[in-house]
């Protein structure tokens, strides 16, 4: 496929595992903020490749994997409504809540649908006028927009039915948060890529200016990945600290003004609750004045205290401060026919990818 | 999830694009990114156009590859 199969050529990818092994004279540690990433990294073997001295860490980009028990809970107590239906992006359903997860209450009966789109979610509100359809809204700044679309359709289409259980998260806060926790050394930041699409790469700039940590916008093919990282590599022996676009073909400074304008029409930033990082300023989105008869938060259910895993590490794995490989569950109890934790459910989950390719 | 993938857009009608990504075709919103002709490739992530996809960039990318690694 073009602009896939070009990225993956190999005698370029041996050229810049050279000038990497070349250039890199010191031991540091990157982390790659983006679950993708992750699971390109491990499917590519490039961990393998790199010299012994840069060691790559695993971040919090994975919104399946932040999303806190409470919000999943909220989903389930509102599940059990007799006159709700539940749509959520397909991952989220095998996310184990405090005691019960989507996939269960659908086994038991209740109306739990998978949606690709966004814009289905409006589909199945038309065809069900006697139900109170709930969106579990999920997604980093890449499908924010395309959730804010749905919105604006829903209010000018009048659809009364369809609400929203928001849990966007914001991912530059979140850097803030774990440069600020100084719980684990980075030297470098692999900036995810498709959120940068939408929100450009003008609002990283602190990585650099106030922390002094370079950063660059990687795409999610072999070259460009070896390529982010020989020039993370660069500026770090040359005691440089910028951002940087790797991804020049999706990403310009400004990102795309347009979603920008479409989130920014339904939603303000608000504090929101991660796994693991715990409640984050500006880190999440609440509705506007005009939009917050959409929020299913408004809808008075009762939801059952929270709680975690004791033993599940997903909240020190999502930080890069532990790998899977030290949770005694890993393998043993937590795998992906039977998880334990978000991180073991999601595709690209931090410990489901070390079981896929570990 | 946050999944990308190109295609490339084969008709328009109004802010809904036919996309074919690896010889299948698919209904695409344009909402996000409605400025975009037929040929151009965009990228898609759930079922929405987020990003036109720059040739010129893609090119200029791979050109500076391919000289640093006939360098080496």
């Amino acid at each position: 496929m073009k602009f896939i199969d070009e990225f993956r050529d190999k005698e370029i990818a041996a050229a810049l595992v050279q000038k990497i092994h070349r250039t890199s004279t010191r031991p540091i540690q990157l982390m790659e903020v983006c679950g993708t990433h992750t699971v390109s990294i491990f499917r590519y073997g490039i961990r393998t490749v790199l010299p012994e001295q840069i060691r790559l860490i695993s971040g919090p980009g994975c919104p399946v994997c932040v999303t806190p028990n409470q919000d999943i809970d909220l989903a389930i107590a509102l599940s059990r409504q007799s006159d709700v239906i539940i749509v959520t992006f397909g991952d989220m359903m095998r996310v184990p809540g405090s005691t019960s997860s989507l996939q269960k209450e659908k086994a038991e009966g209740r109306d739990i649908r998978i949606i690709y789109s966004s814009l289905e979610a409006l589909n199945i509100a038309k065809g069900h006028p006697e139900k109170r359809v709930v969106f579990l809204a999920i997604g980093f700044e890449t499908t924010s927009p395309t959730i804010a679309v749905a919105i604006l359709r829903a209010e000018e289409e009048k659809l009364h039915n369809l609400s929203f259980l928001n849990s966007q998260k914001r991912v530059p806060p979140a850097l803030v948060a774990l440069l600020q926790s100084k719980q684990v050394r980075i030297d470098g930041f692999i900036l995810p890529g498709h959120v940068s699409t939408i929100i450009g790469a003008n609002p990283y700039q602190f990585i650099a200016k106030k922390y002094g940590r370079p950063a660059v916008i990687i795409g999610f093919e072999p070259l460009d990945i070896l390529q982010g990282i020989w020039m993370l590599i660069k500026q770090i022996e040359e005691n440089r600290a910028a951002v940087e676009i790797q991804y020049r073909r999706v990403v310009h400074d400004e990102g795309n003004p347009i979603a920008l304008r479409k989130i920014e029409e339904v939603f303000e930033k608000d504090e929101s609750r991660w796994r693991g990082l715990g409640v984050i300023p500006d880190s999440g989105y609440r509705f506007k004045e005009s939009y917050k008869h959409m929020d299913a938060r408004n809808f008075n259910v009762e939801v059952e205290p929270s709680t975690e895993h004791p033993e599940c590490l997903c909240g020190e794995v999502l930080q890069g401060i532990k790998s899977p490989l030290e949770c005694h569950l890993f393998k043993k109890v937590c795998h992906p026919e039977n998880p334990i934790g978000p991180c073991m459910v999601s595709i690209e989950g931090t410990c489901h990818t070390y079981f896929k390719f570990q | 999830m946050c999944l990308g993938i190109p295609g490339k857009v084969i008709e328009i009608e109004k802010n809904v694009a036919k996309v074919d990504v690896g010889g299948f075709v698919r209904d695409i919103s344009l909402d996000l990114c409605p400025d975009v002709s037929i040929g151009e490739y965009v990228l898609i992530h759930t079922g929405f156009a987020i990003q036109k996809v720059d040739e010129k960039e893609a090119e200029e990318t791979l050109e500076l590859l391919r000289q640093m690694a006939e360098a080496i």
